[in-house]
């Protein structure tokens, strides 16, 4: 049927493809997601990633065909992270009276994440390249995109690294954290947030508001942090 | 109408955020800066409502945000084959450290009554 063929090719190297596949792909993994009661190995941006992957492949689609729909979604990270400013500031309060404690855990933590990457990358012998891309990936991807540019990494190769983070993150760290008995719903929101960004940060909204505020939170101030510091230590060395 | 006021306002930050950061030259992602800039801009009561209209669909669905990216992975799948264990390794070890850092040093921290849930 040349038609069906002729058509496929049509629709594929349109941006239509990449939008609708992306957002269907989406909608169908959250809905098994909330079927599956939320189980941490259900993650729906994890099953997204691996169907729409096994698709391009399948269909031999060029990942820039597919991006050239997707990136309207894509787009939206940089509003989103501005957006940040608003959970910030609803707890302005919070943040105030507990500065110095969250500030120095999100310090310690974004350190420990990234120090702990670079050290493990460099150990195992990875390249220089692979290794900058490493250093900013508990940040959320666009901002890591800058950063690991700033620090010769190659910027698409710490967004994917940044996304496989926060599924780390979000798939891992009930069973982690509850193995070292963190109980409170903000230190571990907070934690989520510090270690594994968005992705992670979506995860505690699903399991508590506290815990969902404290990685919102934590998120904007790894961004933070990072944004100043990584480039700085860089410089170090 | 309030999102929409809204995003156009988180559309300007950002931009105002990319401006600054090529015309200072600072190494801040523009929308870093752009957030600083709304924390200032929020101190004005009338662009709350929009802003929070704009934020809430947005960040209440972050998650579909990294999919694009994520799929990029596909891009990568020689440096993979050639690095992919060693690269899932420091991948999953250091998001493990950095998870239980963050973890216990805000558990020590903070007092145990921050265990209850917070006033908002």
């Amino acid at each position: 049927m040349p038609n069906v063929t002729e058509l496929w090719v049509y629709l594929a190297a349109t941006p239509l493809f990449g939008l609708t596949a992306t957002l269907g792909v989406y909608v169908a993994a959250s809905a098994l997601y909330e079927r599956l009661e939320r189980a941490p190995w259900a993650n729906p941006v994890l099953w997204s990633v691996v169907v729409l992957a096994l698709l391009l492949s399948a269909t031999d689609t060029p990942y820039q065909t597919y991006f050239s729909g997707a990136q309207f979604i894509h787009f939206l990270l940089g509003p989103a992270v501005v957006a940040l400013a608003w959970p910030l500031w609803q707890r302005r309060a919070e943040l105030r009276t507990r500065a110095g404690a969250l500030l120095l855990a999100a310090l310690a933590g974004g350190a420990a994440a990234s120090g702990s990457a670079v050290g493990i990358g460099w150990a195992l012998g990875l390249p220089p390249a692979v290794i900058a891309s490493l250093a900013p990936k508990s940040v959320t991807a666009p901002v890591a995109m800058g950063i690991a540019e700033q620090l010769g990494g190659i910027p698409a190769l710490a967004a994917v690294f940044a996304v496989l983070t926060g599924l780390v993150g979000a798939i891992t760290a009930k069973l982690l954290l509850d193995t070292a008995r963190v109980r409170s719903p903000a230190v571990r929101g907070f934690a989520l947030g510090t270690a594994s960004h968005g992705v992670g940060a979506a995860r505690a909204l699903q399991v508590h508001p506290d815990a969902g505020a404290y990685a919102a939170l934590a998120l904007g101030l790894q961004v933070l942090l990072a944004a100043l510091l990584l480039p700085l230590i860089a410089r170090l060395f | 109408m309030d999102a929409l006021k809204g995003f156009t306002l988180l559309l300007l930050c950002q931009s105002a955020g990319e401006a600054l950061a090529r015309l200072a030259q600072w190494p801040l992602p523009g929308p870093v800066l752009g957030l600083v800039l709304l924390g200032a801009l929020l101190q004005w009561p009338a662009v709350r409502a929009p802003i929070e209209a704009a934020a809430q669909p947005l960040l209440g669905h972050l998650s579909l945000l990294f999919v694009p990216v994520g799929v990029g992975v596909i891009g990568h799948l020689g440096l993979i084959g050639q690095y992919g264990v060693r690269m899932m390794l420091a991948l999953v070890l250091s998001t493990w450290v950095g998870l239980l850092v963050a973890a216990l040093v805000l558990q020590s921290l903070l007092p145990r009554d921050a265990e209850a849930p917070l006033a908002r």
